[in-house]
């Protein structure tokens, strides 16, 4: 599915990536685990195409090279990012945002647009498998949401969206152990053998109800130490520290 | 009419050919030109007389000159102040006839193809489905008791109310423009509700059919009398070929007790090229009176057209408890400028205001919002509420607030709100990554930005507006 080789990326002349090498096969969910500024969130960043960023290195997706490919056409090839920190837009409603993203996607993929009357009932399926008041949806984008519907949001965008490979930006952070249940099951329930996740987090506590593939240290720009579950656990006990 | 026929033309004593079907007058503004002007439209001598009056002002007072946006002199006595509309064999003939640009803008805002032959001034023949539909629509009216008709036309037939009422809003002597306009008018609309009706429906899609060229000094004059309500939508939303470069429109909007009058305006004038060559200017001069107790003036405007757009739809709330609103999206792109914004004078106790404005700016565009909020000493208890909002897209363009507030009386509250903001490139990634392609994204962040105005647009009209935001700003984030 995505096969990154040597990966390095600057912005502002500053290097973060620093040779970052990993392979991502359909139906594996990797976490990727760090300390502050290890460069995470660039890597989520570098990985959708956001603008501003100097990448080297081989950057492939589905056997095709991705550095040229500008954001939104990576969305309509199956790239979804949970942002850290999911954007306001006022006057924007968010169902009517999630359904120009959605039709967007589907023009892209030859299907047939949604409806109104589809697109609700999509919305309402998926939003009470979750366990997600609809009525979130009804409202401005994100605007006056609390952090844990931020983050909810998200998750039901990337259930509706279908995404072939998911980019989870800590979106763990700040959650309380409810709303963590949530987003964890709205990742569960996607897993499937041609799906594939990168879960970026600080913390171990979401590798309780998410069980990862492989879990990766990444460590100023690099990933360090690449392990099975457990590791997590381990880092958890012990600190980032100790594997510098 | 051919070049050489108008040089011929002007041998004679006043210059003008009275044919009507290719009738032009030479250039130049004089006595002559606005009793010809008169004379053409059958005019009674009360209507010249007045005329005359604005005329003979003019040449005392001087064009303003306190705008933002300056432009270079305009030669009053180099402009054409009547030329009858084209006739059928000067138009083209077809739309494969037309500029290919301004027919794909057409089909992106999803006009009906009748209407785009229409508004291109393609020549249609006289069964044209929308002169029936018109007619139908004018037979409804009529059985309301409104008059709605070409102003020429209220002179020879409703002189009453026109002698009542026009220049009662904006005085014959008010300024350079709208003086001009007095002086040279040539058409516009006239519409009146009688007391207690309400009109059954927007005065929008018939106007937008019939009107498309009413030419560069429109008169407008809207009465409700007591208790009525009326709906009245100016322009489209298509981008209007126009010859003049001057535009020098005024309105006036009457509301006695218990009325309402709601006005939505969208204006797409061309603006000039990507350089800033030609386009529009649009110095157009418009007012209402809430002249009745509880009676309510609401302006809705959409501007996305014209090199410069230069005024301030206002309200005079002389009644008690009456209401004047004012929304506003202004969107200047390339080298477009915008000085717009509104005047609400409280005079009446009790009187409310409201002014919502949005100004978005792109490209090397300029856009200010200018606004007055005069409340006298006997407008006691009123209230004014402003929010002024700016979106700024890139950093070559240009964002102005300038609000002037006089509140009176201490039993009066005003609020004024204003925020200034760019476009944010997060937001934009944030799009981007749920495949919304960059314009479409533009689109539904201006969108939202202006949806309070949008939202007061009749329903009909919100739909295209909101395909045009979007079309307006095209190009302008690389």
């Amino acid at each position: 599915m995505l096969e990154i080789k040597n990966l390095k990326a600057s912005i502002n002349n500053k290097l973060i990536l620093k040779g970052l090498t990993l392979s991502i096969k359909p139906g594996e969910l990797h976490a990727i685990m760090g300390p502050n500024g290890s460069g995470k969130s660039t890597l989520a960043n570098v990985l959708s195409g956001k603008k501003g960023y100097e990448v080297s290195g081989e950057l492939n997706f589905k056997g095709e090279n991705l550095k040229k490919v500008p954001v939104e056409e990576r969305a309509k090839k199956g790239i979804f990012l949970a942002f850290q920190y999911p954007l306001e837009i006022p006057g924007v409603n968010t169902n009517n945002f999630l359904k120009t993203s959605l039709n967007s996607l589907r023009k892209s993929k030859g299907e047939k647009e949604l409806d109104s009357l589809e697109f609700l009932r999509l919305v309402k399926e998926k939003s009470s498998e979750l366990g997600i008041d609809e009525k979130m949806l009804s409202r401005q984008l994100n605007v006056g949401f609390s952090g844990g519907e931020k983050k909810k949001n998200e998750i039901l965008q990337m259930k509706i969206l279908e995404p072939k490979f998911t980019i989870l930006d800590e979106t763990d952070s700040g959650l309380d152990i409810d709303a963590l249940k949530i987003i964890a099951k709205g990742v569960n329930s996607s897993r499937s053998k041609n799906k594939s996740f990168l879960v970026i987090t600080h913390y171990q506590r979401l590798l309780d109800y998410i069980k990862p593939d492989f879990v990766h240290v990444l460590s100023d720009g690099k990933i360090i130490k690449t392990g099975c579950g457990d590791l997590a656990e381990e880092l958890e006990k012990t600190g980032y520290k100790k594997l510098n | 009419m051919k070049q050489q026929e108008l040089e011929k033309s002007k041998e004679y004593k006043y210059g003008f050919v009275t044919d009507i079907e290719s009738v032009k007058a030479p250039k130049g503004l004089n006595e002559d030109i606005i009793k010809f002007i008169s004379k053409i439209k059958k005019e009674p001598k009360w209507m010249l007389d007045w005329r005359l009056v604005a005329f003979n002002r003019l040449q005392n007072i001087k064009e303003p000159n306190w705008q933002k946006p300056k432009y270079p002199k305009i030669n009053y006595q180099d402009l054409y102040y009547y030329s009858a509309p084209k006739s059928a064999q000067d138009k083209p003939k077809n739309l494969d006839e037309v500029d290919p640009k301004l027919i794909e803008t057409y089909k992106k805002l999803g006009i009906p193809l009748k209407e785009q032959e229409k508004l291109a001034g393609v020549a249609v023949d006289a069964v044209f489905d929308s002169v029936s539909v018109a007619t139908t629509f004018k037979d409804k009216l009529t059985e309301k008791g409104i008059i709605f008709c070409p102003i020429s036309e209220a002179i020879q037939k409703h002189p009453n109310l026109v002698r009542k009422y026009l220049g009662s809003v904006i005085p014959i002597t008010d300024h350079y423009f709208a003086t001009l306009n007095s002086a040279v008018f040539t058409d516009g609309s006239f519409v009146y509700i009688p007391e207690n009706v309400r009109c059954p429906m927007e005065l929008s899609t018939y106007f937008r059919i019939n009107a498309s060229e009413t030419g560069q000094f429109e008169r407008t004059l809207i009465i409700a009398d007591k208790g009525s309500y009326v709906s009245y939508l100016e322009g489209c939303t298509a981008p209007m070929r126009d010859e003049n470069q001057l535009h020098a429109a005024n309105v006036e909007l009457i509301a006695l007790d218990d009325a309402e009058i709601k006005y939505s305006t969208v204006q797409n004038w061309y603006p000039g090229d990507e350089n800033g060559k030609g386009g529009i200017y649009n110095f157009v001069t418009k007012r209402g009176a809430c002249r009745g107790k509880n009676s309510k003036i609401s302006w809705t405007q959409v501007e996305t057209g014209s090199a410069i757009t230069w005024k301030y739809p206002s309200c005079i709330l002389q009644g008690d408890n009456s209401v004047g609103e004012f929304y506003s999206i202004a969107i200047t792109n390339n080298h477009q400028k915008a000085d717009t914004g509104t005047k609400m004078i409280h005079l009446g106790k009790n009187t409310k205001s409201k002014i919502i404005s949005k100004g978005i700016s792109a490209g090397k565009a300029d856009n200010t919002y200018r606004g007055l909020v005069d409340i006298s000493k006997k407008a006691l208890n009123s209230r004014n509420y402003t929010q002024c909002d700016s979106l700024l897209m890139g950093n070559k363009c240009g964002a102005h607030t300038i609000p002037y507030i006089k509140n009176k009386n201490s039993s009066s509250i005003v609020e004024h709100e204003a925020t200034t903001s760019k476009i944010n490139e997060e937001q934009l990634y944030y799009c981007n990554q749920r495949g919304l392609n960059q314009e479409d994204a533009i689109s539904l962040i201006v969108n939202g930005f202006c949806k309070e105005v949008l939202q007061q647009l009749p329903m009909e009209f919100a739909v295209e507006a909101q395909k045009l935001v979007g079309i307006s700003l095209e190009g302008s984030v690389g």
